[in-house]
């Protein structure tokens, strides 16, 4: 479970995410969705300890994340499929991960296998495609077979049979009593995907229901895409040719 | 020790390991300091029968172990070493995969601080007591090479392996700062090669902070007396003190700008 309580984070004079109380129940996918510069990514940094709120709090099954010691075992994060360091194999890049938690070197084997790189596993991950990068995200993220799973934007770069392979996973961790969080600014990616909503915009919360909900509530909208265009239209910090 | 430290010590470990950069350094280390102490033997090996008995009596046959021209490369590889293993997490974005993965901060410091120290320290170890073994026998069947047991040697033995370590960490505090590789590099490079360089060793004040910086040290350590001479020579416990001072600050400041910055 990931809860928020009256979470604020600003940088200089602006606000990136505005006093959000927040809770992400397990066996669920929750869809995470905003805007460009909604503050999606920072709430997910937030709730890693990778950033440190302004006021309120964040946790991950009762505590601040950054009070664990080995943080593989209760979450599992893929915040950027960049964030890797390109001159590693994909193998030696998960097996110092594993090493780092005290996690044993077959599991490593495992995530390879369950995303499909056992065989560039020892290929340098600088000359990796973005779906690639994706699928060793996730490989990370499974290590440590953790409770709470977080994903910002994961289906960029993935084709579809990649997109589909996402989906089905996502599902099954949800179905296994796991907390899901999947962020992306495609409602269109969501509807398919989730069964939780969470819309936020400049940093606040907007909407916090069921997709079926969500869906009841917005059934004269043409699409779940048309509503949710009209909810976050003035909520837009870039908006193309003006206003 | 804590299981979860020997844990990340692994970790570092395997990541040290993994990159080809480790292995070009290692083998520029090993490579630069064999050969140019073999040249510089070889060389006064060669001379030695037209050397005057003046020449011959001031001879440094340690000097001849730990060239100065050949050290530098070893200066620059593990100072590149340091400044890349840090440096090169934040340049990549890998830093927030690995603080994901263990976010105590301080913690992660200190297991890339003794696992890239003491890597380090054997592999200057080889180096330093390869580079006086061969360039000694080298000299000994002209009465000429010293015993690891003559006035000095053991010292220069001494801080030729430190030597490895204390511009390794000190790469590393400048890897912390300035978090991009290329920059790492070069301020680390200028700080150990090019900075002592720019003060005068005649004037008492500037000699001092001369004096002050680790390679100056280091040249002090190992008794070097083709250095020209100065005035304002170091004393060997103030030189020891200068090789303990440099890595300890900049491992001390590594961990605070580590904990403190959102990477």
């Amino acid at each position: 479970m990931i809860e928020l309580r009256n979470l604020t984070k600003r940088y200089g004079g602006s606000t990136a995410v505005d006093r959000l109380t927040l809770t992400v129940r397990p066996g669920h996918v929750t869809g995470f969705l905003g805007p460009n510069g909604a503050g999606k990514s920072t709430t997910l940094r937030l709730v890693v300890g990778l950033h440190r709120p302004t006021s309120g709090v964040a946790l991950v099954d009762g505590r601040p994340f950054a009070d664990r010691p080995r943080g593989l075992r209760h979450a599992g994060a893929l915040l950027d499929a960049g964030d890797v360091h390109g001159g590693r194999s994909a193998r030696a890049h998960l097996t110092a991960l594993a090493r780092s938690n005290g996690i044993p070197r077959s599991r490593v084997g495992e995530v390879l296998d369950q995303v499909g790189l056992t065989e560039v596993a020892r290929r340098r991950i600088g000359g990796f495609s973005l779906g690639m990068r994706q699928r060793l995200g996730i490989a990370g993220a499974l290590l440590g077979d953790p409770p709470v799973l977080l994903f910002d934007e994961p289906f960029n770069g993935l084709d579809p049979h990649g997109v589909r392979w996402v989906r089905g996973l996502f599902r099954r961790l949800a179905d296994e009593g796991r907390t899901v969080l999947v962020s992306s600014h495609l409602m269109s990616e969501m509807e398919q995907t989730v069964d939780h909503l969470v819309i936020i915009g400049r940093g606040r919360l907007l909407v916090d229901e069921s997709l079926a909900a969500f869906a009841g509530a917005n059934s004269g909208a043409a699409s779940l895409e048309e509503a949710f265009m009209d909810l976050t239209a003035d909520r837009l910090d870039y908006t193309a040719g003006g206003r | 020790m804590d299981a979860r430290f020997r844990d990340l010590l692994a970790a570092e470990w395997t990541k040290l390991w993994s990159l080809r950069s480790t292995y070009g350094s290692m083998a520029l280390i090993t490579v630069s300091t064999v050969l140019f102490s073999v040249r510089a033997a070889v060389a006064d090996h060669h001379n030695w029968p037209g050397y005057a008995a003046e020449r011959r009596a001031a001879f440094d046959p340690i000097h001849d172990a730990f060239p100065e021209e050949g050290w530098l490369f070893v200066m620059l590889a593990a100072g590149a070493v340091g400044a890349l293993m840090i440096a090169g997490e934040y340049a990549s974005g890998q830093i927030r995969t690995t603080l994901i993965a263990v976010p105590d901060r301080r913690a992660v410091v200190g297991a890339k601080v003794v696992v890239l120290a003491g890597v380090m320290l054997v592999v200057g170890a080889i180096a330093a007591a390869t580079s006086f073994g061969v360039s000694q026998a080298i000299l000994a069947d002209l009465g000429a090479g010293a015993s690891i047991g003559e006035p000095g040697a053991l010292r220069a033995v001494a801080a030729s392996t430190l030597l490895l370590p204390v511009c390794a960490l000190i790469g590393f505090g400048v890897g912390a700062l300035v978090r991009h590789t290329a920059p790492a590099v070069v301020v680390t490079t200028t700080l150990l090669l090019l900075a002592p360089l720019a003060f005068d060793i005649t004037n008492r004040w500037t000699a001092a902070v001369h004096n002050a910086l680790p390679v100056p040290a280091w040249e002090r350590l190992v008794g070097n007396p083709y250095v020209l001479p100065n005035l304002h020579v170091a004393t060997v416990p103030g030189a020891w003190a200068v090789f303990a001072v440099w890595p300890v600050v900049a491992a001390l400041l590594a961990a605070i700008v580590v904990h403190r910055r959102e990477p």
